[in-house]
């Protein structure tokens, strides 16, 4: 039976065009003329304006809110508190799962971080609303915040990311680092971060009953619709979340967070459909941050340049209240080839909100130490940093010792130096000068991601009208879904892209997984892909079954899909449009479902990842420290593409996001009070446009069998990595001097 | 108290009856008006995802109160096409893929009209990633957004010289 189905399927293989083409945006024109509704654009009628009161302090109880002023303030409607509020069917700290995240939904006056909301105020205005929550002038009672590295006694979290075991070792270390002739120890520290899409998280909900309306970004709908369904006690089939455009993601909008879930509650205790928007300073707490990190390593070498030993540990933080623990000390396990490898994670709980995933989480931190230290090692042999990396090249995956279901890694090494002009770069650190006399430096650093795959649905539907449809619940939050994923749907389907309908960013639609771990389009689009192959499949049948068609008897031979027609494999001048063999049939459509998940038998004898290597240029003012990252270079293997102008576009975006890691972004704690010191985009920063240096992305042709039919890894988070650690060494061959604490800044320069 | 305030929105006069003197100009063109491509992202006048232009003149309207625009002409990137066809600098952003999610690129192009209406920028793309340096870009289309600015911001200039000549 499974040979004939193996032999069956490869008779349907269809050759598209669509996919590789670098198309622009499906939804371009909505976006560039304001007509894509985003969550808060919508006005249902009768809404109110709901407003979070939030808590200013970190860590105690509020003892008094001013109800009565509040709702005296004209226009306002509701208070919504601890006392007054809509039951929930499930307590909102209870942890089901390990996806199941504790939300703070007013179940008691306690506050556990800074931010936490702590009232509802829902009015006619939002103006009204907005009075009402300042009218609240809660007061509390505070205890001693901790919010640092030291304020908590660590331990050993029971796993980091989600599910990886906290501490993995592989031969002997200590053994590596004995026997090693050069040997470092470096620490490096990097800051809390937050995600700050544009877009502030929104909802705008509508009960209607028992049934439940909602417009909110999301990246994981069919997740915020069983999270949700399980709150309010309803069935998932009676919740409907659209979400057709997300503002921005990276992370925060993959799990339904507290303020949403307060938005339905508001919604339920009015009876009238609520429109909730955090402000900007209310999206430092409840909806995810990037944890700050202290990151040792300990590097040993031998004679020759080759790694002897890699100790990566790491201290992070979680909340007080939940387990989110960024995995940084994983980094050490793909890259660089050794024969002993420890990694380890210790963990302090803190008054802040839980940490979440943060575009390259465990990735992006682990990179930049990991890098930094392969830089220094590389440095104390003597070696040329692109060198001492080609020493240390890992053909097999070193940690599980599996090999690599494709790896194009030395091939990005070639093409990216030679674009960059690296061989020209002088070994010793403050040796070159631009004409205005400012120091320049160049670094690189090794770009990795794993190529994901989660578990899909889609369903196709062909119509004799000769046009296609693809359902499925995907999300596009700016990586492009709407048109990578239409690409495969019409190669899948055997038809133009035009004669495609595309549905998605809705949770009536198949689930369409989530949008994370740079595993979406892989993962819908192979689902897509299987859909298209059943309902061609089915199509199929229909004509090869019917002696009346031309392809009849090509049962054997097969047929090929190509712009609407099934062609007869071995004989091409035989065939029959869809709307003919439909017709035919007496069929107004025909439809099937596929569905996807990453393979278990070739993900336990392959290692999969994305490959990259970056190459960063840095000037700084000699006298003033000031650093600017001039010039970006960076050459990325991530198996087959379908949209190249897409995926130049999430490379430099990733691009971005590493040197401002490197260079800009920090939450500053007050110590005193547990508050953050910048929770606003003037003082929070994140790169402008005259931030952003000459940039390049060198997308390196790679094949990879084994990870998914598409051959597709991913490319949303890759370029965040490497690019880090390359502007910092950047920095350190600019000026000589190494600074390990990140977001590297200019007093540390002079 | 209602308040009364006149304006030119897109073109269009609109008489406002405004019930409460707090309303951002902002705040009056979203949820009055109902014209939501202006989109609000920090309601401080850091992030410019909410850029208008105000009688040609780009503007944060997050920090403009609606009543101090009586008499005003706003320009909303719901009035910038002209029907079905798109200004040049709209088919330039989705051309060079300056943006991804979309959310600040009503801003975005209002601020590049404005920026080149004033003229300083020229097709020097450090002045005008300067001078687009109010509105920010977390997916970080960057390099896009600059591309499509100087590509109608060249056309115009070439254009003036025909005409000159």
């Amino acid at each position: 039976m499974s040979e004939i189905a193996i032999s069956h399927a490869p008779a349907h293989v269809r050759h598209g065009s669509n996919i590789g083409q670098p198309l622009t945006r499906r939804d371009g024109i909505l976006k560039v003329t304001g007509a894509a509704r985003y969550a808060a654009d919508n006005h249902p009628p009768g809404m109110l304006y709901a407003v979070l009161a939030t808590s200013t302090i970190a860590r105690g109880r509020v003892t008094f809110l001013d109800v009565a002023a509040a709702k005296a303030h004209p226009g306002v409607v509701e208070v919504m508190t601890p006392a007054h509020k809509p039951p929930l069917a499930l307590d909102p700290d209870a942890k089901t799962n390990p996806f199941v995240f504790r939300l703070d939904l007013l179940q008691n006056d306690r506050v556990r971080y800074a931010n936490q909301s702590i009232a509802v105020v829902i009015a006619e205005t939002l103006e009204a609303a907005t009075e009402g929550a300042a009218l609240l002038s809660p007061r509390y009672e505070t205890e001693p915040a901790r919010v640092g590295l030291e304020d908590a006694e660590s331990f050993v979290p029971p796993a980091v990311g989600i599910g990886n075991p906290a501490v993995v070792r592989r031969g002997d270390v200590e053994a590596g680092l004995t026997a090693a002739s050069r040997r470092i120890e470096a620490t490096y520290e990097t800051a809390p971060q937050y995600h700050n899409a544009i877009e502030p998280h929104a909802i705008v909900a509508a009960w209607d009953g028992e049934r439940l309306s909602i417009d909110t970004p999301s990246q994981g709908l069919i997740m915020a619709q069983g999270r949700i369904a399980g709150l309010f006690g309803v069935s998932p089939n009676n919740i409907h979340i659209r979400s057709p455009f997300l503002g921005g993601g990276f992370g925060s909008k993959g799990l339904v967070s507290g303020p949403q879930i307060l938005g339905i509650m508001a919604a339920k205790l009015v009876g009238r459909p609520v429109k909730l928007v955090l402000r900007r300073e209310q999206m430092y707490g409840p909806v995810g941050h990037r944890a700050p990190t202290r990151q040792t390593l300990r590097l040993g070498a031998d004679g020759s340049g080759a790694l002897t030993a890699i100790d990566h540990h790491t201290k992070t933080s979680s909340s007080t209240f939940d387990d989110f623990f960024e995995p940084a000390s994983d980094s050490s396990h793909t890259l660089y080839a050794s024969p002993a490898i420890a990694t380890s994670h210790e963990a302090v709980r803190l008054d802040t909100g839980t940490p979440l995933f943060m575009r390259a989480p465990g990735e992006a931190t682990g990179s930049i130490a990991l890098e930094s230290a392969i830089d220094e090692m590389a440095q104390a042999c003597g070696m040329d940093p692109l060198a001492f990396r080609l020493k240390n090249y890992a053909d097999v995956e070193p940690i599980s010792g599996k090999p690599f279901s494709s790896k194009a890694l030395r091939e990005c090494y070639a093409q990216g130096a030679e674009r960059f002009g690296w061989p020209r770069r002088p070994l010793a650190p403050r040796q070159m000068r631009d004409e205005a006399g400012l120091l320049v430096g160049w670094g690189m650093g090794t770009a990795t991601f794993p190529a994901l795959m989660f578990q899909a649905q889609a369903r196709a539907i062909l119509g004799a009208d000769g046009r296609g449809v693809m359902e499925i619940g995907a999300h596009d939050m700016g990586q492009g879904a709407a048109t990578a994923l239409a690409q495969i749907a019409a190669d899948g389907l055997g038809l133009d892209l035009d004669e495609v309908e595309f549905r998605y960013g809705s949770s009536d639609l198949p689930d369409g997984g989530i949008a994370g771990g740079s595993g979406h389009t892989a993962t819908a689009g192979m689902a897509i892909h299987s859909a298209g192959a059943n309902v061609i499949a089915k199509l199929a049948d229909l004509a090869t079954g019917n002696e009346r068609s031309p392809l009849y008897g090509a049962g054997n031979a097969g047929v090929v899909a190509r712009d609407g027609r099934l062609f007869r494999r071995d004989d091409e001048s035989r065939s029959e449009s869809y709307g003919e063999i439909l017709a035919r049939a007496g069929l107004a459509t025909i439809e099937a479902r596929g569905a996807s998940a990453g393979d278990p038998a070739a993900r336990s004898s392959y290692a999969m990842h994305a490959h990259g290597a970056v190459f960063a240029e840095v000037k700084v003012d000699p006298e003033l420290g000031q650093i600017r990252a001039t010039r970006l270079i960076g050459a990325f293997a991530a198996g087959r593409v379908i949209n190249p102008r897409l995926v130049r576009s999430q490379y430099f975006g990733g691009m971005i996001w590493g040197a401002s890691f490197a260079l800009h972004e920090r939450a500053i704690m007050d110590s005193r009070s547990g508050r953050l010191m910048n929770p606003n985009l003037g003082e929070y920063h994140v790169p402008v446009n005259a931030d952003v240096p000459s940039l390049e992305a060198i997308l390196v042709e790679e094949h990879d069998p084994h990870v998914n039919a598409l051959g597709i890894k991913g490319v949303g988070e890759i370029a965040v990595t490497g690019t880090a650690g390359a502007v910092a060494n950047a920095v350190w061959h600019a000026t000589g001097i190494r600074v390990r604490q990140f977001p590297i800044t200019l007093d540390r320069l002079i | 108290m209602t308040l009364s305030i006149s304006l030119t929105v897109n073109g269009v006069a609109r008489k406002v009856e405004l019930d409460d003197p707090r309303v951002t100009l902002l705040d009056l063109i979203r949820e009055r008006l109902d014209l939501t491509g202006t989109k609000k992202g920090c309601d401080r006048g850091q992030c410019g995802a909410c850029t208008v232009l105000v009688g040609g003149r780009r503007i944060n309207s997050c920090l403009a109160l609606a009543l101090s625009y009586d008499g005003a002409d706003v320009l909303t990137i719901e009035g910038v096409a002209k029907g079905d066809a798109l200004h040049p600098l709209q088919a330039a952003f989705i051309d060079h893929d300056g943006f991804q999610c979309g959310f600040c690129t009503p801003g975005q192009i209002m601020s590049a009209i404005g920026l080149i209406q004033e003229g300083q920028a020229g097709d020097d793309p450090e002045r005008i990633r300067e001078g687009m340096s109010g509105n920010l870009c977390r997916c970080s289309a960057y390099a896009g957004i600059t591309n499509a600015v100087l590509d109608v911001q060249r056309e115009l200039i070439e254009r003036d010289r025909r005409n000159v000549a």
